[in-house]
């Protein structure tokens, strides 16, 4: 770097590419590698970060204070993991200042989804109908899984935007999911209830959150993986208690 | 088994688009979801559930490797896709399903089979990475 970087603004560029990587749900190895090797690249060689799924430390040995942000949300957003690890990349080669780094991380955080939603519906029902298929079902069900699926996944995002308790909005679309089942095979749509069900509720399922906090807890993170796995355990018993309720109505 | 191949290389790639995968990678996201399924179900009934997952899983490590290498992305965006299809949410599913029907001992049963199962797919990703640094350390150490 020719121009120096103030101390300052280096931790700044850290925390903002950390709170980014930790929002759209990387991994809690990369979000500490990652915000340590920009740390480096602009010359602070002695720093620390301790992450967790909810809030997020970085401190230097210098005079300047340690710092902490606090992650409100988390989603999974490949698409922002994959570009804040390019800027990291061509921070550490030297190529990006912390000005310009600063712009382009500011730049995606503020990018929007790849994909509107009629298209992430559209994926979540075609994802149910051929989970469905994966999991022993059979081809009369595939449609119905398609419906059900995409209306759950519907639901869920749209319950998200007006309940705050993530837990609420996961049980409701669940409670859709198995209801809609139902219906299904009252009408003679669908066959296979469990099938269409289990099909259905796979794009609500924590199944990357369950894997990624037993990763976690193997690479020694056991604060992000306790949490990660108290995270997907709560989800799970939302989904099963919705279609166990929705259950209750056909009993 | 072409209705595996077809399903969980669609279901893998449609999956990612929930997650916000480059475009450019679908196609890849697919085809790791798709070969880790395909032995996955091609060796389930003859080795066990939890031992089947831990080769796929393992076999969409070394995939996952190799892709991001090339590509230059980070490894998540392809395994997350790999993994996708063994994850055990359908167990899960069931396993929480039982505890609301009070049928605690089956639920406890199958409580323990799914985390053995995620233990399978992590202890996959974790082993592929392993290998993969060990074969990047080894020119290093000989000169």
């Amino acid at each position: 770097m020719e121009q120096k970087t103030s101390i300052y603004e280096t931790i700044e560029l850290c925390l903002l590419a950390g709170k980014i990587m930790l929002q759209s749900g990387a991994e809690t190895y990369r979000v500490e590698d990652t915000m340590v090797r920009i740390a480096t690249a602009f010359g602070l060689t002695e720093s620390h970060s301790y992450v967790t799924p909810t809030a997020l430390i970085f401190s230097t040995s210098g005079e300047q204070p340690a710092k902490l942000i606090r992650i409100e949300n988390r989603t999974t957003d490949l698409h922002k993991i994959a570009e804040v690890n390019a800027i990291s990349r061509r921070i550490a080669l030297g190529e990006l200042s912390a000005h310009e780094a600063k712009a382009l991380l500011l730049q995606s955080e503020s990018a929007s989804f790849d994909y509107n939603l009629p298209m992430q519906i559209f994926a979540a029902a075609l994802a149910s109908a051929c989970f469905l298929i994966m999991f022993g079902g059979s081809w009369p069900d595939f449609l119905a899984a398609f419906l059900a699926g995409g209306a759950g996944f519907a639901a869920s995002v749209w319950l998200h935007r007006i309940v705050q308790v993530k837990f609420f909005a996961e049980f409701s679309a669940a409670l859709l999911v198995g209801l809609l089942a139902l219906l299904f095979i009252w009408a003679g749509f669908g066959y296979e209830f469990d099938r269409i069900a289990v099909g259905s509720v796979m794009p609500l399922v924590p199944g990357l959150l369950i894997t990624n906090a037993i990763r976690d807890l193997m690479a020694g993170h056991l604060v992000s993986g306790i949490s990660k796995g108290a995270d997907a355990c709560l989800t799970a018993f939302a989904i099963g208690a919705g279609i166990a309720v929705a259950l209750l109505f056909f009993h | 088994m072409w209705a595996h191949f077809l399903t969980s290389f669609f279901g893998a790639a449609a999956f990612v688009i929930l997650f916000n995968a480059p475009k450019k990678s679908l196609f890849h996201c697919g085809l790791v979801g798709m070969l880790g399924w395909v032995l996955y179900v091609y060796v389930r009934d003859d080795i066990g559930e939890a031992p089947a997952t831990l080769a796929a899983s393992l076999l969409v490590g070394i995939l996952c490797q190799l892709f991001a290498k090339f590509y230059r992305t980070p490894v998540i965006i392809f395994s997350v896709a790999g993994i996708i299809p063994l994850v055990p949410g359908g167990m899960a599913y069931n396993a929480m399903r039982r505890f609301v029907e009070n049928r605690y001992d089956e639920a406890l049963q199958i409580g323990a089979q799914t985390l053995m199962i995620a233990g399978a797919i992590a202890a996959g990703l974790v082993l592929s990475e392993v290998l993969n640094q060990m074969l990047r350390r080894r020119p290093k150490s000989i000169v």
